[in-house]
């Protein structure tokens, strides 16, 4: 279970630039979840990942993970209970190195001594295998010669290689062509739902948010402004959800933001 | 035939600090300005060990020194939030003095009377068919086996992190690795083998003078770009080979060069614009192509 109590950040304070990225923000994820999360461009969807991925530490609040308190854990300690995955598929893998080289990174057993085995090789095939791009005749090749597609999945593979308890999925098929996207989030549905892993996925893709996964909530302003599941949200349609993004987010802009700067 | 040979020890013993750079700059993607220094701390180090009758001590003191100021270049920029260049730039500075200092404060120490590796060598293989080519026996037996235990190296976990670190540093974060401890680690390791250089080439003049590392990064840089011709996009193994090679090829170049009467003082010149073509040639060939494919593209 993640717990996030009353986190808050704020970039550049003091500036010209001040900017209050995640205002007070609390959400609770039960194990097994999967919620997707909409919001408009600088709602503060990437910052809450950034936030509970530790690439920086929040000014204010409490990050918990399965009793485990991780506010202030650094980014890489983290990496080992969080797997993450961004837009650009370029970011998730070294293109220098071989497929098989970087499942190795990922698989991270052996000890740092260690080097690939044959037994290795047969499981990154076999792995390789289910995301049915013929990528397991091609465990040599660098990374770098593979499209987008293909490398956002070996990503996708890499970051559940070891089931995570947490995976966040930073809209990461908006660079995809619809119908690689398709397939990529088939094969994100499939690794999710095997390994029962805890998932939260930021999309801009409506559809997308309320077919896939249990629970939705929506983001303005660095805060959660709508979260709905079970029957409510089946009962949610693309257009029902636009309606409440005008409604919520209109009423918080003319409620503190429109006023304050009415007032400069 | 005492040219040729001449050329080729020199090559080779160069060929190690070349390796070193494969390793951080090819593999870290680091610049390692501190390169120099730290080639003569190894020099003046072994030498002073030498000197005190310990030859094959030596050796591992001049890599232990190595270790230390990779380590102190690395802790600058990984923990202390000082530039990577300017981290080798400042170690750089400061073992100037250490390196006096270790020389018992002077500039220049002899070796004619030391017993040192190469001597060592001479004595095990006298009346051997190979007497007569000690010295390569050393410089062949020091650069294979640092190109067979960097390859196995470079194909551990720790080696693909290395890799990882200089390819992608956000991946390797993201696959809850310390991007600093590859880095400190990494440096360590590569500073070690430009120490093992420097004490090599000292024992091999049997003399250290506090100038033997300047303008060494930039030699090996050279030969390291040179080398680049050769097994590109092959594995790790073979293109370190390639940069061997290179640093061979750009002894035999100097050598030549002074056969037709080029003044010695010239080959840091002449190192710094092999290093200036082998970046910016293929720079300039990339741009000229592109522009070239967008024109018969609009044609």
């Amino acid at each position: 279970m993640l717990e996030i109590t009353n986190i808050s950040k704020t970039f550049n304070p003091g500036s010209v630039n001040e900017k209050l990225a995640i205002d007070n923000l609390s959400l609770t994820v039960n194990d097994g979840d999967f919620i997707t999360i909409i919001g408009s461009n600088g709602a503060g969807k990437s910052t809450l990942f950034n936030a509970i991925s530790g690439v920086f530490i929040t000014d204010k609040g409490k990050i918990v993970l399965d009793d485990m308190d991780i506010t202030l854990m650094a980014e890489h300690k983290r990496s080992r209970f969080i797997g993450r995955l961004f837009q650009d598929p370029m970011k998730g893998s070294a293109p220098g190195m071989s497929i098989e080289e970087n499942l190795y990174l990922a698989a991270g057993s052996g000890g740092w001594l260690g080097h690939i085995t044959e037994k290795d090789r047969k499981d990154f095939r076999d792995r390789l295998a289910l995301l049915d791009m013929g990528l397991e005749n091609r465990m040599k090749n660098p990374v770098g010669l593979l499209s987008g597609g293909q490398r956002q999945a070996l990503t996708l593979m890499m970051a559940t290689y070891n089931p995570p308890k947490l995976l966040l999925l930073d809209e990461h098929t908006a660079a995809l062509d619809p119908k690689t996207a398709e397939k990529v989030l088939e094969i994100t549905n499939n690794i999710v739902k095997e390994n029962n892993i805890t998932c939260l996925m930021i999309t801009h893709n409506m559809e997308s948010a309320l077919s896939m996964g249990n629970r939705t909530i929506m983001m303005n302003s660095g805060k959660v402004i709508y979260d709905v599941s079970g029957e409510q949200r089946e009962s949610e349609t693309v257009e029902s959800l636009i309606e409440k993004f005008k409604d919520e987010a209109g009423k918080s802009l003319a409620s503190d933001e429109m006023l304050l700067k009415g007032n400069k | 035939m005492l040219l040729v040979s001449t050329a080729l020890e020199l090559g080779l013993i160069s060929a190690l600090t070349v390796l070193a750079l494969y390793l951080s700059y090819t593999m870290l993607d680091i610049c390692d300005l501190s390169t120099d220094g730290c080639f003569t701390l190894g020099a003046a180090v072994g030498a002073i060990v030498a000197i005190s009758g310990h030859p094959y001590l030596s050796i591992i003191a001049a890599m232990g020194a190595g270790v230390l100021s990779g380590f102190i270049t690395a802790f600058l920029q990984t923990k202390l939030g000082v530039n990577s260049l300017l981290a080798g730039i400042i170690v750089n500075t400061g073992l100037y003095s250490i390196n006096i200092a270790v020389m018992n404060n002077t500039s220049l120490l002899n070796m004619n009377n030391t017993d040192t590796i190469f001597t060592k060598f001479k004595s095990l293989l006298e009346n051997t068919f190979l007497a007569g080519s000690y010295k390569l026996v050393v410089a062949v037996i020091f650069v294979a086996l640092v190109l067979i235990l960097l390859t196995l190296f470079l194909k551990t976990r720790m080696g693909l992190a290395i890799r990882a670190t200089g390819n992608n540093p956000d991946m390797v974060r993201s696959s809850s690795i310390n991007t600093t401890v590859i880095i400190i680690i990494g440096l360590c390791i590569s500073n070690a083998i430009t120490a093992l250089s420097g004490c090599l080439l000292a024992q091999y003049n049997k003399s250290v003078n506090i100038d033997i590392g300047t303008g060494m990064v930039t030699i090996a840089l050279a030969s390291l770009l040179i080398g680049y011709l050769f097994f590109k996009r092959r594995g790790v193994g073979l293109r370190a080979v390639g940069a061997i090679i290179g640093a061979i090829i750009f002894r035999a170049v100097y050598t030549l060069a002074l056969q037709i009467n080029m003044p010695a003082h010239m080959l840091k010149l002449i190192s710094s614009i092999i290093v200036v073509i082998a970046i910016a040639g293929p720079y300039l060939y990339e741009k000229f192509m592109a522009s070239a494919r967008r024109r018969r593209e609009m044609r």
